[in-house]
């Protein structure tokens, strides 16, 4: 029972943010609006027992993400006034599109049946995350620090000021 | 009733549809870059469920989580770093007015 209420809790944590970040006329209150987002996931994260990847996440998310799009917000005040219209003329259809995607998904995950395990979660530790990162996924693990590193170049590259 | 798996994918669900609504319908380029925050945020939570309710044995949802972490900073980054130079040169950051390829 205390699990539901946390999970429900979290939920609205997430939910009620996410649709300020999408519907909000100011573009810093979306910005902000984003915090509590990260944050409630980082909930879910804990409450799904991966405690490692909360961390990561608050560190990642809400930390440096949300200070980059400040950032961008702050170096780009030609588009961010409030009176400057922030949505295009296709809202009905993307609400449409939403909606009716919402509905395939959620028809879809009720007329599965999953193969859950009755099995109580195991002790996720960062070390056993470590370990499969260094064996399992060694590729992916190389593969990422090589996208992060090209990302690091082109992000500056592009960015440059040209003189 | 205790908190099940479907408890999760439809919470992710319903934050996948949110993302794909601002993706849609905003016209700052910076907004578009949070609605895909979104969505990229909905896609862990399954991973995690997932990896939490069918296979509690392997870390497999939690690595590939942590990748998509990594992969959504590198895109946000690169994602700014267009916008800054797209505002550098055209003096917006509306998709609608970057139009210029447009014929």
């Amino acid at each position: 029972m205390g699990e539901l209420a946390a999970f429900i809790i979290l939920a609205l944590v997430t939910l009620i943010p996410a649709v300020v970040v999408v519907t909000s006329k100011n573009i810093v209150r979306s910005a902000l609006s984003l915090i509590p987002t990260f944050l409630g996931v980082t909930g879910i994260y804990i409450l799904l027992s991966a405690e490692f990847v909360a961390g990561i996440q608050v560190l990642i998310y809400a930390g440096a993400i949300t200070v980059l799009i400040l950032f961008v917000i702050m170096l780009t005040e030609g588009g961010t006034g409030v009176r400057v219209r922030q949505v295009n003329e296709q809202v009905p259809l993307g609400a449409t599109a939403a909606v009716w995607l919402g509905f395939l998904i959620l028809l879809v995950i009720f007329r599965t049946t999953w193969p859950v395990t009755g099995a109580g979660p195991p002790e996720y530790s960062a070390a056993t995350i470590g370990t499969a990162f260094l064996t399992d996924y060694v590729v992916v693990f190389e593969v990422t620090s090589l996208v992060l590193l090209v990302s690091l170049i082109g992000a500056t590259i592009i960015a440059r000021r040209e003189d | 009733m205790t908190v099940g798996l479907t408890h999760y994918l439809v919470l992710s669900t319903l934050l996948f549809c949110l993302g794909l609504f601002g993706v849609l319908t905003r016209r700052n380029v910076v907004a578009i870059l949070m609605g895909i925050e979104l969505m990229l945020n909905a896609a862990n939570i399954n991973l995690v469920a997932f990896n939490r309710y069918i296979a509690p044995g392997a870390v497999a949802g939690q690595t590939f989580a942590l990748v998509i972490i990594t992969l959504a900073a590198c895109e946000a980054a690169v994602g700014l770093a267009l916008v800054m130079a797209a505002y550098r040169t055209l003096e917006t950051i509306h998709v609608d007015e970057i139009d210029v390829m447009k014929w």
